[in-house]
């Protein structure tokens, strides 16, 4: 393994003989230790982030899963296709992904951040209970599927793009936004957005009058307290992306938030 | 989630005792008939196919399934290749697991009765630790017949059809998993990657590949039922575990169908044949079909020739409508199709690279067959895709 990790300081020669061939950033060669995933599985991939004490680069990455799962306090960028459950249980680490996640990004963690510069697979953010999620592109199906949140923790999870269907299924707290920059002409949300949603908020950037929200949710244009809390999310999104904060909150944005008289009862039955 | 996938012990017996090569790694064959043993599922699917009918070796389906490795347990992989027999393509190739010599004579002279067998040959493997207790494995090129067809009254797809279901029921220690024309299904106990280099696939020259890592939910890992799983040119592989399974089952039996393999998947593909080759149905009315859309989807729509299309289907084959996580991947002459499941229970992605379409369960393995590979997208819930290799180039 020894051969996919180097270090300033150490095999210099070596090191400077692979960094020839491998364009990666000054600032990144002498702050961090950068792992290449290529011939790595995911527990040696793994292994070697937890063991390492600074920021850590992986490159090549293809596929391997639950990277960086429980960590924290550690600042790791990733180049290439992190695999499924990345960040799982994630808990107060930060995650860069230079391209797409894949399934369950986020999935049940705790504190953190995962900014993903590209689009992400289902599933994100499933069971999250708090930090932030950040993706510049779109989401697949069931995006914070049972998120929750629980005294000081409040996840948040904001999407550039589009959602797929079953966005925030049995949500029961936390916020999901979901802008829908670059839709060109796509619907913003797929089918069934809210099933079983018991707590919580979804925040949509559109009319969503062609949207069906079932009976237990009650979905209504944002109002001026609304936009103040919306503010805090697309803030530090758009200093993020390098997005205009002004243009990205100058749409409509509609607000979906369980109904509490009329609370959910079933979903699949009826089919 | 094992519930609704049940087979009959004497069933087992009958035809398993027989023909079980291997159910573990160890290489024990203590037979656990469903119930018995409870596996948590898993499961890799990837494809490729060139719109241009290019030939591409089997070697870079098989890279997919690297990255996927752990969606697999060891228990079966396999793949099909479409164009890869251009010098017998007006027969039909037979790809049959034996358990011993006897039964493979037996089996030859059972052919011979029906069919002009114009080459026998074994399919050439290599001796790799990974992959052992395999059966003896033969290929056949076959044209049935004329007599028997006139005398049967029968079309010549049919024919063969009903020639597989024949064998893979009653001749005991005979399986017949490959049966279409220029294709050929190649699959074994073990990770895929491995099953690719024990059947040398390297060497085989295809227009579009699908590959299967298995992880098998309710039944054993066998030899039959490692996917993809065939009949004629039709093969499928398959993500996930229909819920539907018996309702299925027993809807697609009553026209002749026998569902003999231990497996969910083996319905999918006798209900694709049922729908496109029998039924005449198109792959988009096949597709809704097994992946209906919701009563309350249909209601919605805006096209009212739509709806009244997707409601005439659906009340055609409700018994067809097939329930629970599935990612599926059809091949067939000249094409592919993806599909997930109305609910997109399973994961499945699509990527494009000049005259390659590119399909799998997760991205990294597209990136793995094209690092460059561009507008990766995640099709629906129950909504089709269809890659065709333009006409005349296959």
């Amino acid at each position: 393994m020894l051969e996919n990790v180097y270090r300033k300081g150490e095999n210099t020669a070596f090191a400077v003989f692979l960094l020839k061939f491998v364009e990666i950033p000054w600032e990144v060669r002498y702050n961090s230790m950068v792992i290449d995933a290529g011939s790595l599985d995911f527990r040696a991939l793994n292994d070697t982030l937890r063991k390492a004490e600074e920021d850590c680069r992986v490159v090549g990455c293809r596929g391997q899963r639950f990277i960086a799962a429980g960590m924290a306090e550690k600042n790791i960028t990733i180049d290439g296709i992190p695999g499924n459950a990345l960040g799982a249980y994630l808990n107060g680490a930060h995650i860069t992904v230079n391209g797409n996640g894949q399934d369950a990004v986020g999935d049940t963690m705790n504190e953190g951040t995962i900014i993903i510069h590209g689009s992400i697979g289902d599933a994100a953010g499933y069971a999250m209970r708090g930090g932030r999620i950040f993706v510049q592109g779109n989401a697949g199906y069931r995006a914070g599927i049972h998120m929750k949140a629980y005294k000081e923790k409040m996840p948040v999870m904001v999407i550039g793009g589009s959602a797929g269907s079953f966005l925030g299924e049995y949500q029961a707290g936390g916020v999901i936004v979901v802008l829908g920059l670059g839709l060109q002409g796509k619907k913003i949300v797929g089918y069934f957005p809210c099933t079983g949603m018991h707590g919580g908020k979804i925040f949509l950037r559109a009319h969503c009058g062609d949207v069906k929200f079932p009976d237990q949710v009650t979905a209504r244009p944002a109002k001026a307290a609304d936009m103040e809390e919306l503010q805090v999310y697309v803030r530090e999104y758009c200093g993020v992306f390098g997005y205009d904060m002004a243009t990205v909150l100058h749409a409509p944005f509609t607000v979906v938030t369980p109904d509490s008289k009329n609370p959910y009862k079933q979903m699949y039955v009826a089919n | 989630m094992s519930k609704g996938v049940h087979f009959h012990a004497d069933l087992l017996c009958m035809k398993m005792n027989s023909f079980i090569f291997q159910i573990s790694l160890k290489g024990k064959t203590n037979m656990k008939i469903e119930g018995q043993v409870r596996i948590p599922s898993g499961c890799a699917i990837a494809a490729v196919i060139s719109k241009e009918g290019n030939k591409m070796s089997g070697e870079l389906v098989a890279g997919a399934m690297k990255p996927m490795h752990d969606r697999s347990n060891g228990l079966g992989g396999g793949f099909a290749g479409y164009g890869i027999y251009p010098a017998y393509k007006d027969f039909y190739a037979l790809h049959v697991f034996f358990d011993q010599r006897a039964t493979r004579k037996d089996c030859e002279v059972f052919l011979k009765e029906r069919f002009e067998i114009v080459k026998s040959e074994i399919i050439p493997t290599r001796k790799i630790p990974a992959i052992i207790d395999e059966p003896i494995i033969w290929r056949y090129f076959v044209t049935p017949l004329q007599s028997v067809l006139a005398n049967l009254q029968l079309d010549e797809k049919e024919f063969v059809a009903r020639t597989v279901m024949k064998i893979n029921t009653e001749m005991r220690g005979a399986h017949v998993f490959s049966s279409g024309k220029n294709m050929g299904t190649f699959k074994a106990v073990g990770f895929p990657e491995d099953v690719a280099v024990f059947y040398k696939l390297e060497e085989y020259m295809g227009y579009s590949w699908t590959a299967h890592g298995r992880y098998p939910t309710n039944t054993p890992g066998w030899w039959g039922g490692a996917h993809p799983f065939t009949l004629l040119d039709y093969s499928i592989v398959h993500n996930g575990e229909i819920s539907s399974y018996d309702a299925n089952r027993r809807f697609i039996e009553m026209f002749g169908y026998k569902c003999t393999l231990q497996t969910d998947t083996e319905v999918i593909t006798y209900i694709l044949d049922f729908l496109v080759r029998i039924q005449g149905l198109t792959l988009e009315e096949a597709a809704s079909v097994i992946a209906a859309p919701f009563w309350s989807t249909i209601q919605d729509k805006t096209d009212p020739g739509e709806q009244e299309a997707y409601t005439y289907l659906r009340t055609l084959f409700p018994s067809l409508l097939i329930t629970g996580p599935f990612s599926i991947v059809l091949g067939y002459s000249g094409g592919l199709m993806a599909l997930n499941d109305r609910l997109k229970l399973r994961s499945m992605v699509v990527g494009e690279k000049d005259d390659r379409v590119f399909i799998a369960s997760e991205e990294a393995a597209i990136r793995a067959m094209e690092p460059d590979a561009a507008d990766i997208w995640a099709p629906a819930g129950g909504e089709p895709v269809i890659v065709k290799v333009k006409e005349g180039a296959y």
